[in-house]
């Protein structure tokens, strides 16, 4: 199973060498056989006595996270569907994609695209499960960009790799917490802790995390509007992601995890509305489109809320529906992608408007679509498995238990949405295909002649309408060596059910699928009157609007604060600065009590210190009012020199020493530059900023002083003074005691202090030296 | 008297930072000069006044003042002053390339 896996991820790696000898031979042919190899491999495990594999390679065993993979049943059809789907969309990318595309990126894509789909679904490891589940969102989104040069590829790309990123960060949220309530990381022993879940405090938060993750991959409303937008992708792209895999991880999430969520009410209200929201809405939606793939992707999104729904109901029945319709959906849709590429191919445009009357030009096409369309929409025909699904999902959807008004009240609504929704399916079913291939043939608005095409392009999606046949025709065939297993996997008890293709007459499902198409047909045939609601509802309540929107809005607003308070004002930055330091500050002493206005412990005043401190006090005020910048300068060189003098008072004579020597320098410095510099008064403030610089500038004083007075009256030790001074002769060779530690107790700091020191000099050289061209004066 | 010296040190601080919020760079290079005044008489007063004689050992003397405070200090002096002439010079250079010392026509490029 590891190298399965992971055999699409090397032979990634080596598609860009295969790529250089395309001129020869297509790339696609060269690695087609690994993804046919998967298959073939998975197919042996298919069977009615299957049983569960597990396999395990150590990846960060620190973190509890290794690379376990578990096969059950619902892994097992999903990794069919993969490799199965796989294989055919790389045979229809040979005859799509000429040999001039950038081959080598298209299979790159596509292949780390099938490792990570195949991670996801064969992951029993949460954290393994969203790294591959982050890498599929990553390759689709350079899928759906393959065509970069187009404004609406990256528009698209970008749209839905926003959207399912949200979902995956959500659900990462999701798995973190069932880790950390159930502290373990592998998702079968989660499913065996499903009490410690769901009595979690935390249990609304994961539910509703992992639901958003799976709402957004699996294209729910409201998150579904990626999807249409992905449909830039070249079209195997489309059918493969973008209708039978990726789409369907959520569904997947959803279907691993409902053992866990089954029981509980909120899980059944969440994904039946959801769901059949999806299901009427996408559907409805999807009879305005114009757009062959637009069609198709607003299908996608329906179905998929059918599923959705149907593991929502959590009963047996349902649960075996929903897995039956995941094969069926992969069986169709992706046949259906196929003939819209085809189509789009050989005529050169998707619009429908343009399209009709194409069924004597390609009638392989025609066929294919028809039993495509027709399994769709559900008509009641013993070949169609579309058929089977629509029945069971309306059969499902009745005899539903649940107490409490509000549960009881959706019950009811859940079979009237769920034939509202058919009804619709059945109308786009029908307009697909009657408006592309029958109808008057318009020559004036076809880009080129049609024409039937190549027979080995009509070869997958005749495969997977072979498929749809013989699950129409055999359904009971895939029912025990596949599907029941896979339903098993989720109810997590056993299942089994046959699939009758008739219900009799009293059938209340029966009477639903009749009075689907019977409704259906009478509005297909009166679409021209009543498609004028569309402009009623949605009109301008669009969801892509509200994206656009936010989008913009984001971008807008932050680009605002932005702009607030990045004026490029220095002033500006301090008073912040300083404000932050002041409130943050002044903040902790009055929280924490740190304020302590005790005077013990005081030297006597003297009136000399009390002289020199006054006079410094007048000079530092002094130069913040001085008008003529010498007067400036000369009044800071009196505070620099009274400090000097404290110095020589509190016994520190090597400080008063220097002090002197580098206010003197700093004086002449200063008088030198004052000589090229303009005068202080030239320019002044307005007197709401002095007004604001002078509070600040006073609470920062009146800051400083209580942390002074604070920390001065609490002391939590004595100093270690008197280790230097004993040691100083001893240790040192010194009596100097302030020498001795600068030089020798704690003489790094002396080395880099020198070092400081030698950087200024360099930069000032360098400052005067050098000057740029540019620069020069 | 450390009451007073913290007074005075505060009055350093609050004095240094209104120069520094002020436009003209000779200001602002004022006010550096006075916050570190500020600091070091901060670190001084923190460590203890007028306790003992000037930390040389000399025979008989017990009573010394901290020398630890002292070399802090006068690491910081040097590393300040640096940092000062740096900024004077840096000032003038300034001056002499935009033709103005106000901060606020000092903007750089519209899109750094």
């Amino acid at each position: 199973m590891v190298y399965a896996v992971f055999a699409p991820l090397i032979f990634a790696i080596l598609i860009p060498f295969l790529s250089r000898i395309k001129q020869r031979i297509h790339t696609g042919w060269l690695i087609l056989p690994v993804p046919l190899l998967i298959f073939i491999y998975f197919l042996q495990f298919v069977g009615a006595n299957f049983e569960t594999k597990m396999q395990s390679t150590t990846w960060i065993p620190t973190l509890n996270i290794s690379l376990d993979f578990y096969l059950d049943g619902l892994s097992l059809l999903f990794a069919l569907l993969i490799s199965g789907i796989g294989t055919l969309v790389v045979l229809y990318s040979i005859y799509y994609l000429n040999k001039e595309e950038q081959l080598g990126h298209f299979y790159t894509y596509l292949y780390i695209f099938m490792a990570s789909m195949l991670g996801v679904v064969l992951s029993d490891n949460v954290f393994v499960l969203y790294t591959f589940w982050e890498f599929t969102s990553l390759s689709s989104f350079l899928l759906i960009g393959y065509w970069h040069h187009r404004e609406k590829s990256r528009y698209g790309a970008l749209k839905s790799m926003l959207i399912t990123v949200l979902g995956g960060f959500s659900l990462l949220g999701g798995l973190i917490l069932l880790t950390i309530e159930t502290g373990t990381t592998s998702i079968r022993e989660m499913v065996a802790m499903t009490d410690v879940i769901i009595n979690s405090e935390y249990f609304i938060a994961i539910l509703i995390f992992l639901l958003l993750g799976a709402f957004t991959k699996s294209a729910q409303f409201p998150f579904h509007i990626w999807l249409p937008d992905a449909m830039e992708a070249p079209t195997p792209v489309s059918a493969y992601l973008h209708s039978a895999t990726m789409v369907k991880a959520g569904i997947y999430l959803m279907a691993r995890f409902s053992p866990i969520f089954n029981e509980v009410p909120l899980f059944f209200i969440l994904l039946s509305i959801f769901g059949l929201v999806t299901l009427a809405w996408a559907s409805y939606m999807a009879v305005r489109q114009t757009d062959l793939k637009g069609i198709l992707a607003f299908s996608t999104i329906s179905q998929l809320g059918m599923i959705m729904a149907m593991l929502g109901f959590g009963t047996t029945y349902g649960v075996f529906a929903a897995v039956f319709h995941i094969l069926n959906h992969a069986t169709f849709k992706g046949s259906l992608f196929m003939v819209a590429g085809i189509v789009d191919h050989e005529t050169g445009t998707r619009d429908i408007r343009r399209l009709g009357g194409l069924m004597t030009f390609m009638p392989i096409s025609a066929t294919l679509a028809v039993f495509g369309t027709f399994s769709m929409a559900g008509v009641p025909l013993p070949f169609l498995n579309g058929f089977y699904s629509k029945e069971m999902f309306f059969q499902s959807s009745l005899g539903l238990e649940g107490s409490g008004t509000f549960v009881e009240g959706l019950i009811t609504a859940i079979p009237i949405i769920a034939v509202v929704g058919s009804i619709f399916t059945f109308i786009y079913s029908m307009y697909l295909f009657f408006g592309t291939f029958r109808g008057g043939y318009k020559e004036d608005q076809l880009p080129t002649k049609p024409h039937e095409a190549p027979i080995m392009m009509l070869v997958p999606p005749a495969i997977l309408v072979l498929g749809v046949i013989v699950i129409g025709l055999f359904p009971n065939i895939f029912n025990n060596a596949l599907i029941t297993h896979s339903a098993d996997a989720i109810y997590g008890d056993t299942v089994t059910k046959d699939i009758k293709y008739w219900h009799g007459l009293d059938s209340r499902a029966f009477q639903m699928s009749l009075a689907v198409v019977v409704l259906g047909v009478v509005l297909y045939l009166t679409k021209d009157k009543w498609s004028k609601i569309y402009s009623v509802l949605p009109g301008s309540l669009s969801l892509n609007r509200v994206y656009d929107w936010i989008v913009e809005k984001i971008e807008s607003v932050s680009n605002k604060i932005t702009t607030s308070y990045m004026t490029g004002s220095l002033r500006l930055y301090m008073m912040l600065i300083l404000t932050a330091i002041i409130l943050m500050t002044a903040g902790t002493l009055l929280y924490s009590g740190g304020m302590n206005f005790n005077t013990v412990d005081l030297a006597p005043i003297t009136a000399q210190e009390v002289i020199v401190a006054i006079v410094m006090a007048i000079a530092a005020i002094g130069t913040t009012v001085a008008r003529n910048r010498i007067a400036a300068i000369l009044i800071l060189g009196v505070v620099g020199y009274g400090l000097a003098i404290l110095f020589v008072m509190y016994s520190a004579p090597d400080l008063a020493l220097t002090q002197l020597i580098v206010e003197t320098v700093t004086v002449v410095l200063f008088l030198l530059c004052f000589y090229h510099l303009p005068n202080l008064s030239s320019e002044g403030q307005s007197v709401a900023k002095t007004g604001s610089n002078i509070l600040v500038s006073i609470g920062y004083g009146l800051l400083m002083f209580v942390i002074g007075i604070s920390a001065y009256n609490s002391r939590f030790a004595e100093t270690i003074s008197s280790y230097f001074m004993e040691n100083t002769y001893e240790e040192g060779g010194g009596h100097n005691a302030v020498n001795v530690i600068l030089v020798d107790f704690r003489g790094i700091d002396t080395l880099f202090e020198v070092a400081v020191l030698f950087g200024a000099a360099l930069g000032i050289y360098a400052m005067i030296k050098l000057r740029s061209n540019k620069g020069a004066k | 008297m450390e009451i007073i010296m913290i007074v005075l040190a505060a009055i350093l601080f609050a004095t240094g930072v209104y120069n520094i919020l002020q436009k003209q760079l000779l200001r602002i290079v004022i006010g550096t000069v006075l916050i570190s005044h500020g600091a070091h008489l901060f670190i001084l007063t923190m460590g203890k006044l007028k306790r003992g004689a000037p930390p040389v050992e000399v025979y008989g003397v017990t009573e010394y003042a901290d020398p630890l405070p002292q070399a802090l200090i006068l690491t910081s002096i040097v590393i300040s002053f640096g940092v000062t002439s740096f900024l004077l010079v840096l000032a003038y250079r300034a001056y002499k390339l935009n033709q103005t010392d106000n901060m606020e026509k000092m903007r750089g490029s519209e899109h750094e």
